[in-house]
Parts: structure tokens; sequence; C-alpha cells
């Protein structure tokens, strides 16, 4: 130990690892929040279209006359965009690291505690991005619209998921999943990087962790599942 | 038992290296893994070849010199060191893969022995409580709570092995660095130095290319000593209140 000499340091501490991950963790829990409100918003559609379309019109009012019309969606709208560039930032930033971390690789790997969740995040994570983008497209502007586009919100999403279009939906199940999985470690990482983890409350974070994953994603499945099973029409 | 082994040869820093096996016949159950190397090393010693090298000192679990991975678990299947662990473990005919901690940090030196000259330098960087030397203070001068002595106590722990780091997916460095953080940041004498400690530990952590922890816990599982995975949120906690208070260095 003595004889070794340390170098000036170059690091930064708002840079390090540990910054970073902070950050991916409160943009994180702004997602999650956003999910929350989003997967609300969808359960509407089995109150018929003019629920529906209303709560949809009504994202769009909110703040008027102090905001002009459709101004409070574009705040969370950049809140979002902002997170989601901050997120995958410093995921990017973290995966490169990693990597470089270990040039060498072993010949036999075994996992020992670690979950499904936890080592698939990065795959998971561009999975969901690439999604974001196609689900916009679909759904937000309608450029995609497999079954028809409609000025009503209602309709586009029941067109969107007829059983002809099966793979839409397969499609939307298997990454409204891999969100399931990746909120399952997302959040209790988040909970541990933010310093809410101690030992005696591992248990309850995990139990938090898995009770929001497993209401979003069913909360998420419900909608798509039942237009294609023809439940809502 | 019989025992065939693979194992990671390389001559130096700067040699490729490969894997190589070797049988090794008449293990006894009750050999520690290293006596079984040692018996491995004494055969090819006789055949004119050069010894596996690996990093050995006390052989009772406390030094942290002894570490390899066996099987792609650090210190192999018991969560222990790999001088208490016993060739028991295994059964006979078996093949079992050895190799030295994987971590740009850690440079294999040669055969299974790393340099984890790493760890010191983090240590250097801020993992000490400055204190004036004199004759040592009465046991009772400074009472800490029993809980925040147990916690300190049970960091403190730490032997600096490295399985941390050699099990993480990340290779992170992050579980040792939160091991001493936690360890002196529990007691009275560490609070001065407190955020100054973490942000250079931090630092140095970063600087000698460990990976960024993610929380997966691979390295708390592996631990020979126990060291809990809720030090690095301990660890993260003292980071963040330290820039907010808006120190960086
Ligand atoms: C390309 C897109 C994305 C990538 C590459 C990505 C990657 C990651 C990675 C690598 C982590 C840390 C994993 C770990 O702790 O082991 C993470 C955490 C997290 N992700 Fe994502 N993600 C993406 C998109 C999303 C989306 C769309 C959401 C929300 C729906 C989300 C929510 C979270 C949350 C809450 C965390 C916990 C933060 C933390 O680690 O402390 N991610 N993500
Ligand atoms: S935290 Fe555990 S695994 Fe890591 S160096 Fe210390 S004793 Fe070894
Ligand atoms: S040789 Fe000291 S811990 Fe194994």
């Amino acid at each position: 130990m003595a004889n070794s000499t340390l170098t000036k340091q170059r690091s930064e501490a708002l840079g390090s690892t540990v910054a970073l991950k902070s950050a991916m963790a409160v943009t994180g829990v702004i997602l999650v929040l956003f999910l929350v409100v989003h997967m609300y918003g969808n359960l509407n559609v089995f109150a018929g279209q003019a629920a529906f379309d209303n709560y949809s019109h009504h994202l769009r009012v909110i703040g008027e006359p102090m905001l002009p019309h459709g101004g409070f969606l574009w705040i969370v709208r950049v809140v979002l965009l902002a997170s989601v560039l901050i997120h995958i930032y410093a995921a990017v930033a973290l995966w490169r690291r990693a990597g470089a971390a270990r040039p060498v690789r072993y010949q036999a790997t075994k996992r020992v505690q670690r979950s499904y969740s936890s080592y698939t995040m990065r795959y998971g994570g561009v999975l969901i991005a690439l999604f974001v983008v196609f689900h916009i497209l679909h759904l937000t502007t309608n450029h995609i619209a497999p079954g028809g586009a409609s000025d009503s919100p209602y309709e586009r999403f029941v067109n969107g998921f007829q059983p002809e279009f099966w793979y839409v939906t397969l499609f939307y199940v298997l990454t409204v999943i891999a969100v399931g999985f990746h909120l399952r470690h997302g959040i209790w990482s988040a909970l541990t990087t933010l310093g809410a983890n101690r030992q005696s409350r591992q248990r309850s974070l995990n139990i938090i962790a898995t009770a929001i994953a497993f209401v979003l994603t069913v909360g998420f499945l419900l909608g798509p599942l039942s237009v294609t099973l023809g439940l809502v029409e | 038992m019989n025992i065939t082994l693979r194992v990671w040869r390389q001559k130096g820093p700067d040699d490729k290296g490969r894997m190589v096996t070797y049988q090794v016949p008449d293990v006894s159950p009750d050999m520690s893994f290293l006596e079984m190397l040692d018996v491995l090393n004494e055969k090819l010693q006789l055949e004119g070849e050069e010894p596996v090298a690996f990093d050995h000192d006390c052989r009772e679990g406390i030094c942290g010199a002894c570490g390899v991975v066996i099987d792609g678990e650090a210190h192999g299947p018991e969560t222990t060191t790999t001088c208490q662990l016993h060739m028991r473990s295994f059964k006979d005919g078996d093949t079992i893969t050895v190799e030295p901690w994987r971590a740009k940090a850690f440079p294999v030196i040669k055969d299974l022995v790393v340099d984890r000259g790493a760890f010191d330098r983090i240590i250097q960087a801020g993992g000490y409580i400055s204190a004036p030397t004199g004759t040592a203070p009465d046991a009772h001068a400074m009472p800490v709570p029993k809980a925040d002595a147990d916690r300190a106590f049970d960091a403190a722990t730490c032997i600096g092995c490295g399985a941390c780091v050699a099990a993480c997916p990340n290779a992170s460095g992050m579980l040792f660095t939160a091991a001493k953080v936690t360890h002196l940041g529990m007691l009275p004498q560490g609070q001065p130095e407190r955020q100054a400690r973490v942000i250079k530990m931090v630092n140095q952590h970063d600087e000698e290319d460990f990976g960024g922890c993610t929380n997966i816990g691979e390295c708390a599982a592996v631990c020979p000593k126990g060291i809990p995975l809720d030090t690095i949120s301990q660890l993260n906690r003292d980071l963040l209140g330290a820039l907010a208070s808006g120190r960086t260095e």
C-alpha cells in the first residue's frame, strides 16, 4: 500500500458513476410516475368512447386559459423527453464503462443471485426505446395506422388492436412485459441508488418494486388485449 | 478423488494467456482448494513444468489474498475464501475451471495472480481518519451507540479480497468502497472528513477504471465477509448529500 502513488484525481464527483446512476434513478422515477398516469388514462377505454375521448381532450385544455391550448401537455412532454434522454445517456455511459471494465471475459460464468430483470436492463431498455418511437407514431401522431386513421383517440386505439392486427398486439404485449421486468429491477435499483436501501427494508423494497411493476404490466395489457379479444369495440 | 482442472496460464502481464487442462489424481476431500493446487504444482515441478502461480498468504480466511474464480463463481461454490474452500465441495471426476479475477482495474501479473493495487489507492484517497497521534485515548472517551458500532464493525471486516469486483457484471468496485465509507462514516471519529472522504474515494474508484454499480447484488452474494449491499446505498446517500451541500472535492 505504502509504495503505490496516487496520481492527481481527474475524475469529478459530479460526473461520477454514482452521479450517473442517480440521474438514471431520478429520471426513472419521473418515467414511472408518468406510466402510472398513462395507465390510468388507458383504462378509460373501458368507460366507452365518450369518456376516453373526453379524457384525451381534457389533457389538452388543462390550465386554460392560464396556459395556451395543449400547453400543459407540452410541458409534460418536454419533461418526459428530457428524462428519457438523460436516462438513456446515463445508461449508455455506464454500459460502455462496464464493457471497458472487463476487457477479458470469463470462460465459465454463473449467476449467483441476480434476477432475470437485473441482467436484461440494457437490452430491455433498448427494446422499450424502440417501442416508444413506434408507439408515438402509432397512437399519438397516427402516421402508422394499421386499422385506419382517426381523429378520435378511442377509434385509433380500437382500430389498432383489431384481431387481424394480432402482431401489433403481440408487439405491445411483449414490450409491456419487458417494461414490467425493467421496472422490477429499476424501481429496486432507483430506491437503492437514492439511499433508501437498508437491510431491514430490503423485503419491503422488493415487494414495492414487484407490486408496482406487476400492476403497471397488467394495467397496460388489459386495454389492447380486450380489444383484440373483442371485449371492447 | 480425481479432478480435471482447467487453469488460466499466463506467463506475464503482456502474455495473451490460455486455458490449460491438468489431471490431479488422489485428491483428498479434506484438502483445501489451495492444497489441491499445491499438489498440482508439486507434480508440475517434478515434470519440469512451471508451477501455476496463485496468490495466498494466511490460508485462514483473513488476508484476502487468495481470490480466484472457480467455475464462474468468485472463491468457488461456498461463500468463503478460496483457502477455506475444501475439496469436499466437489465430486470425484469433476472438471473445475479456474480463472483469475477479471477486471481492467486488476491486471493479471501471472497465471491466477492479479494486481489489486487499485484497492490500495482507493483507501489511500480517503479511507482513513486524520488524527493526532499520541497515547491511545481511553476506550470510553468517545461513546458510540451499540447499533452504530456493530454496523461499523461489520463493514470493517472487509478483507479487500476483490471478490465483489470479480463477481460484478459491471466489474464495479463499489461494495469494497462502500464497506470502507460505511465503516468510517458510522463512527464519531469519521465525521469531520465524511463528505470529503466519500467524494475522494468514489473519484478514485472511477479513476481506476472500475465499472459503475447498478445494484445487481452479486457482490454481496459472494462476499466472504458478508458485507451487505445496503452499504452501497449508504455510500450513495453520503455522496449525494455531499454534492447537495455544494461540495465537489
Ligand atoms: C433505451 C432506453 C432505455 C435504456 C437503454 C435503459 C436502460 C436502463 C438501465 C441500464 C438501467 C439501470 C439498470 C440497473 O440498475 O441495473 C435503467 C434503470 C431504470 N430504468 Fe431504464 N432504460 C431505458 C428506458 C426506460 C424507460 C422507457 C423507462 C420507464 C418506462 C425506464 C425506467 C427505469 C427506471 C425507473 C430505472 C431505475 C433507475 C436506477 O437504476 O436507479 N427506463 N434503465
Ligand atoms: S467487500 Fe467483501 S468481496 Fe469485496 S473486497 Fe471486501 S471482503 Fe472481499
Ligand atoms: S490466503 Fe488469506 S484469505 Fe485466503
